[in-house]
């Protein structure tokens, strides 16, 4: 079928809704509680457009297209109602935006820049919870809560954890775990794709904190080094320092999702412990050594060993962690320079 | 995985057995969820009621150890009422007609004798199974960690094959790899059978194309040994020297101080590591490696997708990428490899010399990787293996197994099952995630034990029991769960104190030389509070 946004005929297909037919063709609507993939709730209303014939604003995250259907994205009573919305949005939200961890990464912020709304036109009741840091993986601060829900829905539909729903009513309105218990507390395992989810800075990374501004940090899309579904992550860098890791969105095979070790068992890499020059036995000690004098004694003692006992009087074990390119290197020097098809890993286990 | 898990969304029908997939896989655990809340079914075969149990449409709580007797059971089942895909059997598959002998010898009244599952339970998987397809078979370790771990594996394929549920989207038989890059280890012959690409180092073809490949005059012309052998051969001085890069075997392998005996034992130990470890102790030269996020590589998946794996931040230190490592013993040795780069090497090697990765280079996988066999450019990777019942040799092939107790079963002296496995915050021996702060989810290791048996003890959860077996034993505190049936104890691996492996049975499949993690007798006793006594 055929319909015309902003005035350009769009293909469209049975069962697509405005949205996604819009933003297939490079048109702009803002969204707060709509998540690809899942049945859209309708909540947050930004995204509203104008369609010809209909009395009212149609929500184009839910609205199906239908031929014929004439829509436009950007009129002014379109925008006013954005910013209607919006305001109402900031006027219960803390402006705390200069130390905020989401700042240039918050839709909420966007919106508010650019509709022009700067929290004056209403003041309304404010939120006061206490802001949760009893875990060190995630920040919860409801007082930034906008209640667009994608929390709840990526945790129940997606992740199928069920840790978080909306308590009380209203104003009060909250997402929360049963009876309102620290995460740690809850079913919650800790994935962290509630706070992936999260549009502004209700939820955010512990770890992060204080680390970076989005706009200092580059992306670079990696492998997972965990299990065997290879997890594609977006590493949030500034520097050569991770400040978080998120899920590449649509990536295979994770399509968006990660689990706790993946989003948060990174900082391994920068510990203490590692290992940083090659160490030499001496004396039931090990001392520092040059790497010239580490990889000559290995070369040596493998000399030595094949000239004395053959080849396969050596073995070894490769990793089954570390990058293909290295087990590929290993079996190569244990056969085509050792000689032995000693070599092996924890393929089995 | 014979398919991927993009094909999750569409299965109409899982069947998970030995696999805690929301712990070990977890993202893969939310593909199958998504499946179940649009109407696929889901059955669970474990013996313990572990977080799918909950989910499963019908749970069948198998004794540790007795999967074969189950399967062979459900398949007489389906051959005797014949629910089988008789045209998939006819056309696509050889040596029917001896399984089909072997299956006979096992009617559903011995299956459920032995397997503890009740003759009208495994009658109702059966029919299942025979009426909703296409179904997905997983499996982890829960199949592979026993003494009978390869025809374990056969029976799950013998149960695709007959339910025609294979070379066709949301169907195969799908074990999902516990380590990052296990699948790409073994894609990468670091096997003591094969060449990269699984060519075989006793075809002489293929010694040929490698001493050519590699510059070398000869080959070696026999297996190797497999890692067990290697570690056992330690102990008698016929390996002298063991090179041992990123494991952590003093604290993975089955039977601690067995292990410590063998790696002391090593004339000349090399580990190559990231941080000082429990095996790096016994070690005479220690490597420092770069690790992940310190070199450009690529890792390969459970699904056979090769990814990019990307440097982000130099090394610390002195610390080399392995392959420089390895590049730099072979000149001191004599010989000079070009490849001077993970790139150069996957690129100008690998996919040159793997037919199944002919078309993986990488300038492919820059975004989403791409699934061998995938041999040329122009090839779109593949999603899932053996289309239209097409299999490596031609037909699939029914292999008839026997089912076998553990090698090791309880008795008077040491009453309880141990059976052993990964938990969800930690990742094996935790120099890693112990490292990130996940200990702040899982501080220490617990010997999950049932109510009934805790009651009997007079235990309660958080108090202190000794678990010993014959080879050792270890104080840890109790976790009282429903997840654990009477007669089990349920470990991981993951602390050193506490350690299951003080306790395993270092017994092994005679042909994977896989150990049987998943299977000893131990005992447990209340330790008495010191502090009441």
């Amino acid at each position: 079928m055929k319909i015309t946004i902003n005035g350009k005929v769009c293909e469209a297909t049975e069962g697509q809704t405005v949205l996604e037919v819009a933003r297939a063709n490079g048109f702009y609507i803002p969204t707060l509680c709509y998540l690809s993939g899942l049945t859209p709730t309708g909540a947050c209303r930004i995204c509203v457009v104008e369609v010809e014939g209909m009395r009212n604003l149609v929500a184009s995250c839910s609205a199906p297209a239908t031929e014929g259907m004439v829509v436009r994205t950007d009129t002014e009573r379109v925008l006013a109602a954005r910013r209607f919305i919006v305001e109402l949005l900031v006027s219960c939200h803390p402006l705390d935006c200069m130390t905020c961890e989401k700042t240039g990464d918050c839709t909420l912020q966007n919106l508010a820049y650019e509709l022009g709304v700067t929290g004056s036109a209403m003041v309304g009741e404010k939120y006061d919870y206490p802001v949760d840091y009893s875990n060190p993986f995630i920040v919860r601060d409801y007082n930034k809560c906008i209640l667009c829900l994608k929390c709840v829905r990526v945790c129940n539909e997606i992740q199928g954890i069920e840790a978080i729903k909306t308590i009380q009513r209203g104003f009060d309105t909250k997402v929360a775990t049963a009876y309102d218990t620290p995460l740690q507390e809850s079913n919650c395992v800790f994935c962290g794709q509630c706070v992936q989810a999260c549009p502004v800075g209700a939820l955010t990374e512990r770890k992060a904190k204080g680390l970076g501004r989005a706009w200092e940090m580059r992306k670079v899309r990696t492998t997972c080094p965990y299990c065997g579904v290879g997890c594609q992550l977006e590493l949030h860098l500034k520097g050569e320092q991770i400040v978080k890791v998120t899920a590449v969105e649509d990536g295979a095979p994770n399509k968006g999702r990660l689990c706790v070790k993946g989003r948060f068992g990174y900082d391994f890499i920068y510990s203490e412990d590692r290992l940083t020059t090659p160490l030499i036995r001496e004396n039931g000690s090990f001392r520092e050594a040059s790497w010239d004098e580490a990889l000559d004694l290995v070369a040596d003692k493998f000399k030595q060993i094949i000239s004395e006992s053959g080849p396969d009087a050596i073995a070894g074990v490769s990793c089954a962690r570390s990058i293909n390119e290295d087990s590929y290197q290993m079996q190569k020097l244990f056969r085509a320079v050792i000689g032995t098809n000693n070599i092996d890993h924890c393929a089995r286990t | 995985m014979t398919n991927s898990f993009g094909e999750f969304a569409d299965a109409k029908m899982f069947l998970c057995i030995g696999t805690n997939m929301t712990e070990a896989h977890p993202v893969a655990a939310t593909f199958l969820k998504n499946a179940l809340r649009k109407g696929a079914k889901l059955i669970v075969v474990d013996p313990r009621k572990q977080p799918l149990a909950k989910l499963a449409d019908i749970y069948c709580q198998i004794k540790v150890g007795s999967d074969i007797a189950f399967l062979n059971g459900l398949m007489n089942i389906i051959i005797n009422e014949g629910l089988y895909d008789k045209d998939f059997v006819e056309n696509r598959c050889d040596n029917f007609e001896a399984f089909k002998a072997k299956i006979m010898e096992y009617p559903p009244e011995r299956a459920a004798e032995i397997s503890g599952v009740d003759v009208e339970t495994i009658r109702k998987v059966a029919h299942m199974l025979a009426t909703i397809k296409p179904a997905m078979l997983c499996y982890t370790l829960g199949i592979t960690e026993h003494t009978t771990g390869k025809d374990n594996v056969m029976s799950t394929a013998n149960l695709q094959l007959l339910l025609g549920n294979m070379g066709k989207p949301s169907a195969g038989v799908n074990p999902l790899r516990g380590q990052n890059n296990v699948q790409g280890a073994c894609d990468m012959g670091a096997l003591p059978n094969v060449f990269p690409g699984y060519q075989k180092v006793i075809d002489p073809a293929a010694r040929e194309k490698f001493e050519k490949a590699w510059n070398v005059r000869k080959l070696p012309e026999n297996n190797g040994m497999m890692m067990p052998q290697m570690m056992e051969s330690l102990a008698d001085k016929k390996i002298r020297a063991f090179y041992v890069f990123g494991e952590n075997l003093a604290s993975t392998e089955p039977d601690i101080r067995k292990v410590e005996h063998e790696l002391s034992s090593a004339e000349f130990l090399i580990c190559q590591d990231i941080f000082p470890t429990e095996t790096t102790r016994f070690a005479h030269v220690i490597l420092p490696a770069a690790s992940w996020c310190e070199d450009d590589g690529t890792f390969t998946n459970s699904e056979r997708r090769v990814n990019r794996v990307r440097k982000v931040k130099n090394p610390p230190g002195n610390a080399k990428p392995n392959w420089w490592i390895f590049k730099e013993i072979a000149r001191r040795m004599g010989q000079d490899w070009t490849s001077n780069s993970g790139p150069e090497i996957w690129d100008n090697e690998v996919s040159a010399l793997a037919p199944a990765l002919g078309g993986i280079k990488y300038d492919r996988i820059e975004n989403d990787g791409l699934q061998w066999p995938c041999p040329n450019t122009d090839h779109p990777g593949t999603a899932f293996l053996h289309r239209d019942g097409v299999f490596t040799h031609g037909k699939g092939i029914f292999n008839p197994v026997d089912w076998k107790a553990p090698a090791e079963v309880a008795d008077k002296e040491y009453p309880f099952v141990l059976s052993t496995g990964r938990r969800l915050y930690q990742y094996h021996t935790r120099t890693q995630t112990g490292r990130s702060g996940l200990n702040f989810l899982m501080p220490e290791e617990t010997a999950d034990i049932s109510v009934v048996d805790a009651e009997n003890l007079g235990i309660k959860s958080d108090e202190l029991v000794k678990v010993r077996s014959r080879r050792g034993e270890v104080e840890v505190r109790a976790r009282v769960t429903a997840e654990v049936p009477a007669g089990m104890v349920w470990m991981s691996f993951h602390f050193r104190e506490g350690s299951a492996n003080w306790l395993t049975n270092a017994v092994y499949d005679p042909a994977t030389l896989t150990a049987e993690y998943k299977a000893c007798a131990v005992t447990v006793e209340k330790i008495q509070d010191t502090a009441t006594a």
